[in-house]
């Protein structure tokens, strides 16, 4: 075993290596936004899962649908690390770079790592391309790359030739320039095109001159890899397969997982999944994957704006269903006064927040993890509501279930954080055993005996779901306070106060339930905990893995009850000497637990609209460690 | 146990043991009155009835109605009233919203659920006046209203709520007055009859910030001339002596106000016809001191409503899906690509 191996927390899961080209290897491509940059990434990634690799990817895409050509801000790109470790991220540093025009080369370089190889389409590199990517001499004729091994081919040409025969116009026959370059990726990584020439068939079945095409371009790619007579420097990857556990996987975004997890919970409550919702980026694809679901009794509603649709949502939760909606940043900023609505009524709901850079509209295609401020405290008045984060795609499916299971055991709204990264990147999922998930089904209210509206279970303190259609429970509710179990409007003074505390703790008494706190990786008390939320998960677990492996003291805490915190927290967090908190924003968390827990974290901040890299957190840690 | 015959219920069994806080004198009374009747009249069933409302004066009314009730937040019972509707299919759904609750904050919401025509009542109680927060314009205020907002007069262009429903596509859209009790507890019948989105505007006195703007209409002595009550299929007479009528203006486009005799007859009229789009449009713009005010149903063409068209399409995609839920949850995982490590 190699020495830089950290050892596994547990025996099933997979080592974190160091040693890149031999364990795992980074690819990233990267063209104009109208290349298919994502389709080919996204198909690189399936084969590899296929394939048997842990895998971790990262879609980087402009927020213009169709950018000017050749532009930088047009510049679309895919990054994946296959590995046969543990792989959590898609990278700091490339391996290979596939360029398809100077734009995409001059955007991209700086993540290629010395001696990483880059495969440029050559046939891009005209005046006119490199003019607008701000080159003024072509990289390629002078040394400029001289630290990298560089491929340049005429993909474009390579690709025309390739699909002459099937009698595509050159504008269509060039689009499968995108097939080539992945047909010859494919042979570089020593793997067949047998899954993407499947894919293939299935998505252009119809139209059978443009399948034949892709088809064409795809073998030519990996042909040319087979026989082309390449300089000896160009040697292929080897990369073996992972020891994954055992069992049926299936590639996985955080969209996806979200929307089965949150289909699941509803199923395991006995209740109908409503979903109203309002397009927005990087949420969308949620609505879309839930209406795809009508076969189930999914109703999904594309309401007029983010208002109606939590509004249809507590509509339907009012009738007895469960009421969903989800939105990025700016659209649950317009749900907020109706989520007071939920908080007020003691509804149940849940509000997914899949968060992209702010403020306002910010960066809709990049990742952020800002709305933790509101998703805590982000409404007017005392109105609390649990939050709940996703840490990962695959995390999301657990996490929907949990939050449908919170917001319907207590009567209230829920925050499920997740973001651009986690909606977008993909992994290969081990599918779970869904008897592992114990249903935990819903009763309404029916009995009209002794029936009050706001009566409270007393252990829990949630109200009674009592739904209209129901003899004999008419009652009214709204968003003026309530009195105490009657719900009658009331205005006194220690009526609202009494109301206010009971909302309070039924909150907070939701930690009486939770899990306690543990660390992920490393011991429960120590020299240093890094903690965290959200996304951040597989940056910081490689990095704390990697310090590990290097003999620092060196723990990860990560959260998924962000409120109410896990009640032991405190006093874990007091088993270190040094806390770390890294975060896609200037210090959310951060200041959470200092006004909670009263700790002094550290802290380490990132708004760039990208992902932590592994290099970021590590250092911070080393540098932490050694004072 | 013997079966006891359910004894009708009274307009008083809907009434709700929460004291009503209106203004003494308020318009909404008569209107709560109306409703209550209505509801004892068609035989509704308190537990499947269901009244949500947004924030005003008049959205207080659901605490009244001893029925389920949901007093919501500003303007977004629309949309609240359709995730209801689309949930249980089978309630009965009353919206009560007001000129200011409905087409300022809410007009977005308004426009969508009668254009997607969600089945239920929207009760719009349009006193041209913001009466819980104190007496400021509305959206349906007249041009030169003053008020603790527009102390100089209000400059801006008032909305026709009727106009407004019947551009959005509603195909239920009738008027009425708090005070014309004859009148409109039989209309919000019919509005609940229809299957669809039924749109009702009420004219309401709010006594205190905007008292007597509908006199004209509401008054028993000046209300023959300035009122028009439709009826299908009926000519268009009004008038305290029934002596006038609308007729299509010779040689133009649009209607004219006629007296009878003198060469016209009756004959001679506008016959309402609630399935003509152009005449609703057109009359519903009607307005002093010209033309006298339009009441009844405007409008009605029958159709299906929007709830049950998705229910149609939820219940065509519906496929075999497993009873027991893990079973379920693992077929759903198991839809797509899936494969094996050993
Ligand atoms: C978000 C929000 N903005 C403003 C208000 C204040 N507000 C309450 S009622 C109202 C106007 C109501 O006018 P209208 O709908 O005409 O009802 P009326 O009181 O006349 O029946 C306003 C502005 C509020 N409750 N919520
Ligand atoms: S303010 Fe006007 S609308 Fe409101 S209750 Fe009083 S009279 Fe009625």
């Amino acid at each position: 075993m190699n020495e830089h191996v950290a050892t596994a927390p547990a025996d099933d899961e997979l080592e974190v290596s160091l040693v890149p080209e031999a364990d795992f290897a980074r690819v990233r491509f990267a063209g104009d936004s109208g290349d298919g940059i994502q389709l080919t990434g996204t198909r690189f990634a399936a084969s590899a899962a296929r394939f048997g690799n842990d895998l971790a990817t990262f879609p980087d895409y402009p927020a213009e649908i169709r950018a000017p050509q050749g532009t930088l801000y047009g510049v679309s790109a895919y990054s994946l690390n296959i590995g046969r470790t543990e792989v959590l991220t898609f990278g700091d540093v490339s391996d290979v770079l596939v360029a398809l025009n100077p734009a995409a080369l001059k955007t991209n370089l700086a993540d290629l790592k010395d001696g990483g190889l880059l495969i440029v389409d050559e046939s891009a590199f005209i005046d006119r391309n490199l003019a607008k990517a701000g080159y003024e001499a072509n990289p390629l004729q002078d040394d400029s790359l001289g630290r990298y091994r560089v491929l340049p081919i005429d993909i474009t040409t390579r690709t025309l030739d390739a699909v002459a025969e099937t009698g595509l116009g050159r504008k269509d026959a060039t689009r499968c320039k995108n097939m080539w370059t992945l047909g010859l990726v494919l042979w570089l990584f020593e793997r067949d095109t047998d899954a993407v020439a499947d894919w293939l068939q299935r998505k252009f079945y119809k139209t059978p001159e443009v399948l034949a095409a892709n088809l064409a371009a795809l073998k030519a790619g990996h042909a040319w890899g087979e026989t082309a007579e390449l300089p000896p420097e160009m040697r292929r990857y080897h990369i073996p397969k992972a020891k994954l556990k055992t069992g049926e996987y299936r590639t996985v975004t955080g969209n996806e997982t979200l929307a089965w997890g949150l289909y699941a919970g509803a199923r395991l409550a006995g209740l109908d999944l409503f979903f109203g919702s309002y397009p927005i980026t990087p949420a969308s694809p949620l609505l879309h994957a839930l209406s795809r679901m009508k076969n189930r009794g999914v109703i999904t509603f594309q309401a007029e704006d983010e208002i109606a649709a939590v509004c249809s949502a507590i509509g339907a939760s009012y009738a007895g269903s469960l009421g969903v909606t989800a939105s990025a940043g700016p659209g649950i900023a317009l749900k907020t006064e109706a989520i007071g609505l939920a908080i007020s009524t003691e509804l149940p709901l849940v509000v997914v927040d899949v968060q992209r850079g702010g403020p306002s509209t910010g960066l809709p295609t990049k990742t952020e993890q800002s709305d933790l401020f509101q998703a805590v405290y982000g409404r007017n008045g005392d109105a609390p509501v649990p939050v709940i984060a996703a840490s990962r795609s695959s995390d999301c499916f657990d996490c929907a279930i949990e939050a449908v299971k919170i917001a319907t055991r207590y009567m209230t709204p829920v925050m499920l954080l997740s973001d651009g990264y986690i909606a977008n990147s993909a992994e290969p999922w081990p599918l779970p055993d869904p008897s592992k998930f114990a249903p935990f089904p819903v009763s309404f209210r029916t009995d009209a005996d002794g029936f009050e509206p706001f009566a409270r279970d007393p252990e829990t303190l949630a109200r009674a779901w009592a739904v209209p259609g129901t003899p004999g429970l008419e009652h009214r509710i709204g968003g003026l306070e309530k009195a105490d179990i009657t719900g009658n409007v009331s205005y006194d003074p220690d009526n609202h106060e009494h109301m206010t505390r009971l909302r309070v703790d039924k909150i907070r008494g939701i930690a009486d339930a939770l899990p306690e706190q543990r660390p992920e990786v490393g011991k429960p008390h120590g020299r240093l905990a890094v903690v965290g939320w959200g996304s951040t998960w597989g940056a910081t677990r490689v990095a704390v893995r990697r310090a590990m492996a290097e003999g620092i003291d060196v723990a990860q805490i990560h959260l998924r009850h962000i409120w109410p915190l896990p009640k032991n927290l405190g006093d874990l967090l007091g088993a270190y000497d040094k806390i770390l908190i890294p975060e896609l924003n200037t210090g959310q968390l951060a200041a959470l637990l200092r006004a909670e827990l009263g700790i002094r974290p550290h802290t380490l901040n990132k708004v760039k609209g990208q992902p932590f890299k592994v290099s970021e957190i590590g250092a911070a840690i080393r540098e932490l460690a050694a004072d | 146990m013997n079966e006891i015959a359910p004894t009708p219920l009274k307009p008083k069994d809907f009434a709700s043991d929460q004291e009503v806080r209106w203004c003494p004198g308020c318009g909404d009374y008569a209107i709560l009155k109306a409703i209550q009747k209505t509801l004892a009249d068609i035989g509704a069933e308190p537990e499947n009835t269901v009244f949500i409302s947004g924030i005003g004066c008049s959205s207080r009314l659901p605490y009244y109605m001893a029925t389920y009730g949901f007093h919501t937040i500003h303007g977004r019972a629309p949309a609240i009233a359709t995730g209801t509707k689309l949930a249980n299919p089978e309630l009965d759904v009353w919206v009560i919203t007001g000129d200011g609750d409905g087409f300022s904050i809410g007009g977005n919401h308004m426009l969508h659920v009668l254009r997607r025509d969600v089945d239920m009542q929207i009760l719009v109680f349009n006193n041209e006046v913001y009466g819980l927060t104190k007496g400021q314009a509305s959206p349906t205020s007249r041009v030169g209203m003053r008020s603790p907002s527009t102390p100089l007069g209000s400059l801006d262009g008032p909305v026709n709520p009727c106009v407004f429903a019947l551009a959005a596509g509603a195909r239920f859209v009738a008027r009425s007055a708090d005070t014309l009790q004859k009148q409109l507890s039989p209309l919000l019948a019919e509005a609940q009859a229809h299957k669809g989105a039924s749109f009702v505007e009420i004219l309401q006195n709010c006594i205190i910030y905007n008292d007597g703007v509908f006199n004209e209409v509401t008054d028993k002595k000046t209300a023959p001339e300035h009122t028009l009550i439709l009826e299908h299929g009926a000519p268009m007479v009004f008038g305290a002596e029934r002596e006038k009528g609308l007729r299509v203006k010779p040689g133009g486009f649009g209607v004219e106000v006629v007296t009878l005799g003198d060469g016209i007859a009756e004959s001679d009229l506008l016959v309402h016809d609630e399935t003509n789009l152009d005449l609703a449009n057109h009359l519903a713009r009607l307005t002093g001191p010209d033309f006298p005010t339009v009441l009844g149903v405007l409008y009605r063409v029958p159709g299906e409503s929007y709830e049950a068209r998705v229910h149609e399409q939820l219940d065509a995609a519906r496929t075999e899906v497993e009873a027991d839920p893990h079973a379920d949850i693992d077929a759903l995982l198991h839809d797509g690509p899936v494969w094996r490590i050993d």
